[in-house]
Formats: structure tokens, C-alpha cells, sequence
């Protein structure tokens, strides 16, 4: 990627250039010494850019998707959480080790109210990737997660997650700090905490390291974020050998919000500015923060037994199988 | 042990290793050391020699664990679809109910372990490598909630390389069910016992199995999160050589007791003594008990 643009924006790439350049001084001196009415060729050129541009990022391939859920450019949990509270006050710590910054969270104030926030989070230049490990957190993150959701359900209030990691850590240090335990610990404590919870996958969401912070009474998908039970790159690797296939795996994952949507494990696709979430970030956390209010109000007035029952129906009719 | 027909089961063992005439030598996936067939299954296919505990399947583990002929199936009804018409999904799910002794990756049903009753689960490796589709997911949360409704304690042994990529994001939730109704017996106080066999790993290892009230595992067995060569990849040397083992789980805190397989339906008989089990005999109770 150059410049931050893919191989299937490059028509957008040209075409912008293009009318930046006859828009340019150069251009415009170009274009009196030629004769041509420089404002009448622009006007239709930029009425094609907006198709050109509406017809590519409305038809995104499954692996298309995938890379702009992983655009280094695109918003992360602490984009949106600082643009849709009133206000936030970071925690932190597992209050068993240490303090995983792979995983945010705290209080924040929603419309006025408060809500209790967690959130995977990923780094933005090296030092804070290196910080955050990539996103990729370790049992002290999902344990973290874990502590503030208790928080929320023992002061009965709702729990918003963001979701947007690349899978858990896979290293030792993990593996010996219990990082499946902390996961399953969370898959169980979430489907019956007596609070609302409210998860929206922001970017990546893969695998257990996703679903360990993301379940929920309402979830939610940006229209190109992604969820998958594995990497598309994993999965080409084990079918065919061959990691380079990674675009024949994601349409096989059929890892898109239109896929978990079929299959009815999401409740809502978010739509994005044209051409992603990282276009126009404020605009991107307005719609989200519409959604988020509108589940958090009607989730508030469900009494806390009945919430879980529901959820845990919910989860319960995950899955699609034959009866003989 | 006051265990009869432990070590004097007549049923046949299956799968004997390749490249040596079936029926009366087998090679040691360890140590190599040639075995006599009847020897090795007398040992309950662990070796005699360096005492490696090879992969049973599920019928072989029902048998060597609960009382003869105390096991009755349930939920075999339930049957694999392929909703993401995922490349050879079919194929492979064809080739596993034709080879395989069991007719999906876990096998569940009631049953005795010397004469307390249960609710077992047992995965069964040699299907798609156990791993988690939706049918798996929604026997083990059957199994469980079937625990909660009667009342009794649910064992689940565990074989798997995790979730079932060829059900997608659909087999990642089985995760998230299993673990939910796990919490359900939670909550009631249901006695959840898990017993970990080799392999263990991914989405498997990382929701119900982990939430056991008391875990066990079988000595050697390869536990863990990633696998071995997804999780070495920049730790490279550094890694202990019991990685991702029973032992290496056991030493951090997350199992209970390292079990050889001859001593496991002896240790579940105490735990289920130890939670109140009440004893039964008849088989017609086993399958009415309440």
C-alpha cells in the first residue's frame, strides 16, 4: 500500500489527481492558453469521480473488506470513545498482575448518563503498537474487560465494547498467564451479566480474541469491518497452502457484516462515509453514537433477569444445523 | 478400585497405527518401541514402554470409562449442514462420517462411572479433528442444560483443534454458547468435571474446557491456545520444551491433577462421590435418572 491507497482505489487515485492538477495554477494557465472552459470539463469529471467512487466501495470483495477493516488510517476504539462520551476517565488494571494496554476502558458519561466503557485498541506509530501490542491482548486485557463489565453490572450500569483486534495474543507469556482461560472466563460472565452491553466491531474482529469482549444483548458491525473465525490468510494457509490465497479464503469466511448478519449473529450494520470510517471519523462516530444511544435506552427499561434471559437465547440459537 | 472390567474389556480397540501387520504388533507415536496389540490395548492404548498416552476415539474412551453397557446416546439426531458452502466442507464431512466411529465430533449421552450417573460428552478427534461446528456446540449445550434440568454432574472430555473453519463465523459462536450454558450450571451449581486429552487447543481449549469446576487432563497432552507453531513464531527459542503440554498448563495454574488414563474413571468416581452423586444401578435408571 502506497500512500495509503489500494490497488482497487486507484481509479479514484487517478481521477483525483487529475482534477487536482487542472484545478492547480499550472493547470488553469494550461487551459486559457488552450481555450478550454476549464469549469465545464471539471464539473462532470467530479460527477464521475462520486460514481466511480460509490460504484467501487459499495461493491468491496470480502478481502477488500478486509483490508480497509485493517487501513492503518482507520479509527480505533479510542477515536471513537473520546468523540461520542461527554467525557471519559481511563482505568486501569486487571487487579490480578498488571495493566494490558492492548484493552482500554472506564467510565464515560453517554448523552448525559453513565455508562461503563471497554474497548481493544490498537497503536497508531510504532511505539504505541509496540505499547499495545498490536492490539492483541493478552489474559490481562480480556481479565481487565472482565473487571470493569463486574463494575458496570454491580452498579446496574449498561456496558459498551468495541471490538477491533487481529485475534489474542499467541505468545508464552500469554499462554502461561491463562489467556483461554481469561477468554472462556469473559464468553461466560458476558451471556450473564445483569447489565445491558452493547458491542460493535469497529475494525478486525478475529476470533476468540474478538468474541472475548464481544458478547452482547446488541451487536453491531461497521458496514466494512469484518469478523471471522479465522484469518483469511490462516485459513488459506490451511486449505490450500498458500497465503497469497487470502482473497479466496475471505469469500469463503464469508468474514463480511453482510455475512454475520445472514446468519443472524449481529443486529445492525453501521454504514460509513464513502470510502471508510477513516474519511470522515467524526461523521462515522455520530451514526455510531445514534446507534449505541438508541440500544442503550431501549436495553435500560428490560429488567435485569429478563435482559439475560434474552441474551442468553440469543446465544443459545447460534449455529445452523439439521435435526433427523 | 472397586471397579470391575477395567482392564478385562473384550471389545476391540481400533485404528491401529499404519505400517505394521494389523491385529498383532503396533509402533509407539512416541518412543517408537514395538507393541504387542493385545498388551498395548490391555494398557489402554498407552505405551508400556515409555507410558505415551495415544489419541482414543470416543467410543474406545466411553468404554474404558463408564460401566459396561451403562452409556446411551443422545442428540445424535443432530447432523452438520455447510451454510457457507465452504470449499470441500462436504466432502470432508462425507469422508468423516465414513471413516469415523462417531457420526459428528463429539459424542454425548448418560451414563454410569461406577454406578454414579452422569451427562458425558466425549469429543472424538478422528472426526475433522473434534473441532467445533454447530452441532458440536449445541450437543455440549444440550448436554449441559440437561445437567442443570436433572440435576446431575456433567463430564466432558475434550479432543479438538478447535473451532470448525468451515462454518465460519457461525462455529466462533459455538464458543460463546458453550461457555453460556456452562454458566448456566454455573449458576445452579452443577458439579462441570473437565477432562483434557491430547490434543486440546484454540476456540475448544479457550471456552468450555477451561470452565470446568475441577479440570483434568491426561499426562502429555497438547494443550493450548494458538498450537505450538502459530505462538512460536517471534518467541521462538526461547519456548520451554513442555509448551503447551498438560504439564506446562498444569505448572501455571490451570488444571487440577495430571491423570494417567488408568487411574481416570477411579479419580471421576471421587469427585462425583465427593459432590453427592447418588448412586444408581439399573440401566432403565440411568436413562430416567433424576
Amino acid at each position: 500500500m502506497l500512500n495509503n491507497t489500494f490497488e482497487f482505489e486507484k481509479p479514484i487515485e487517478e481521477l483525483e489527481s487529475l482534477i487536482v492538477s487542472l484545478k492547480s495554477p499550472e493547470g488553469r494557465a494550461k487551459a486559457e492558453v488552450e481555450g478550454i472552459a476549464l469549469d465545464e470539463a471539471i464539473g462532470p469529471l467530479e460527477a464521475q469521480l462520486q460514481l466511480v467512487k460509490e460504484q467501487i466501495y459499495n461493491n468491496l470483495s470480502a478481502w477488500e473488506k478486509t483490508q480497509m477493516a485493517r487501513h492503518k488510517d482507520r479509527p480505533y476504539s479510542l477515536d471513537y470513545i473520546r468523540i461520542i462520551f461527554d467525557e471519559f476517565l481511563e482505568l486501569s488494571g486487571d487487579r490480578l498482575a498488571s495493566d494490558d494496554e492492548a484493552v482500554v476502558g472506564g467510565l464515560a458519561v453517554l448523552n448525559g448518563e453513565s455508562v461503563v466503557v471497554i474497548g481493544q485498541q490498537k497503536g497508531r506509530d510504532l511505539r504505541e503498537r509496540q505499547k499495545r501490542n498490536f492490539g492483541s491482548a493478552r489474559a490481562e486485557g480480556f481479565r481487565k474487560a472482565l473487571r470493569l463489565a463486574k463494575m458496570a453490572e454491580k452498579f446496574g450500569l449498561p456496558l459498551i465494547s468495541f471490538v477491533d483486534t487481529a485475534g489474542a495474543a499467541a505468545d508464552l507469556r500469554a499462554e502461561e498467564h491463562g489467556v483461554s482461560e481469561a477468554i472462556a472466563r469473559n464468553l461466560r460472565d458476558f451471556a450473564l451479566l445483569k447489565s445491558p452491553i452493547v458491542v460493535t466491531v469497529i475494525g478486525e474482529g478475529g476470533s476468540g480474541g474478538a468474541l472475548g469482549m464481544a458478547v452482547g444483548d446488541r451487536v453491531l458491525m461497521l458496514e466494512h469491518s469484518i469478523y471471522s473465525v479465522i484469518s483469511p490468510e490462516g485459513c488459506a494457509a490451511i486449505l490450500w497452502r498458500d497465503k497469497a490465497k487470502a482473497d479466496e479464503a475471505a469469500q469463503a469466511l464469508n468474514l463480511t457484516a453482510e455475512g454475520a448478519k445472514k446468519n443472524g449473529l449481529i443486529d445492525q450494520i453501521l454504514p460509513e462515509p464513502l470510502g471508510g470510517a477513516h474519511k470522515d471519523v467524526v461523521a462515522m462516530a455520530a451514526t455510531l453514537k445514534a446507534a449505541i444511544t438508541e440500544y442503550v435506552t431501549e436495553l435500560k427499561n428490560i429488567e435485569p433477569e429478563k435482559l439475560v434471559e434474552q441474551r442468553y437465547k440469543r446465544i443459545r440459537g447460534f449455529g445452523q444445523y439439521g435435526e433427523n | 478400585m472397586a471397579r470391575g472390567g477395567w482392564f478385562g474389556r473384550k471389545r476391540k480397540l481400533d485404528n491401529a497405527p499404519e505400517g505394521v501387520p494389523e491385529g498383532f504388533a503396533t509402533k509407539c507415536a512416541s518412543c517408537s518401541q514395538i507393541l504387542f496389540v493385545r498388551d498395548f490395548e490391555r494398557n489402554l492404548k498407552v505405551c508400556t514402554k515409555c507410558g505415551y498416552h495415544h489419541r482414543l476415539n470416543a467410543r474406545e474412551r466411553i468404554d474404558i470409562t463408564v460401566d459396561e453397557d451403562s452409556f446411551v446416546e443422545s442428540y445424535s439426531n443432530l447432523f452438520s449442514q455447510d451454510p457457507l458452502k465452504f470449499p470441500e466442507y462436504q466432502e470432508k464431512l462425507h469422508k468423516a462420517r465414513n471413516t469415523s466411529t462417531s457420526s459428528e465430533a463429539v459424542v454425548t449421552g448418560r451414563a454410569t462411572i461406577d454406578g454414579f450417573p452422569v451427562v458425558l460428552g466425549v469429543a472424538d478427534f478422528s472426526f475433522m479433528g473434534g473441532s467445533m461446528g454447530s452441532v458440536v456446540g449445541e450437543k455440549i449445550a444440550r448436554a449441559m442444560e440437561e445437567g442443570v434440568r436433572d440435576r446431575l454432574p456433567v463430564i466432558m472430555f475434550t479432543a479438538s483443534g478447535g473451532a470448525r473453519m468451515q462454518e465460519g463465523l457461525l462455529s466462533l459462536m459455538q464458543m460463546a454458547k458453550t461457555s453460556a450454558a456452562a454458566g448456566k450450571m454455573n449458576e445452579a451449581a452443577i458439579p462441570l468435571i473437565i477432562v483434557l486429552t491430547d490434543p486440546t487447543t484454540g476456540g475448544t481449549y479457550a471456552s468450555y474446557a477451561c470452565l470446568g469446576d475441577i479440570i483434568l487432563a491426561e499426562p502429555e497432552a497438547i494443550i493450548g491456545f494458538a498450537g505450538r507453531r502459530v505462538g512460536n513464531q517471534d518467541a521462538g527459542a526461547k519456548l520451554p520444551d513442555n509448551f503447551q503440554t498438560s504439564e506446562f498448563q498444569h505448572e501455571h495454574g490451570m488444571i487440577d491433577r495430571i491423570v494417567p488414563r488408568r487411574d481416570l474413571a477411579a479419580t471421576l468416581a471421587s469427585i462425583l462421590q465427593f459432590f453427592g452423586t447418588k448412586r444408581i444401578t439399573s440401566a432403565e435408571e440411568v436413562a430416567h435418572a433424576e
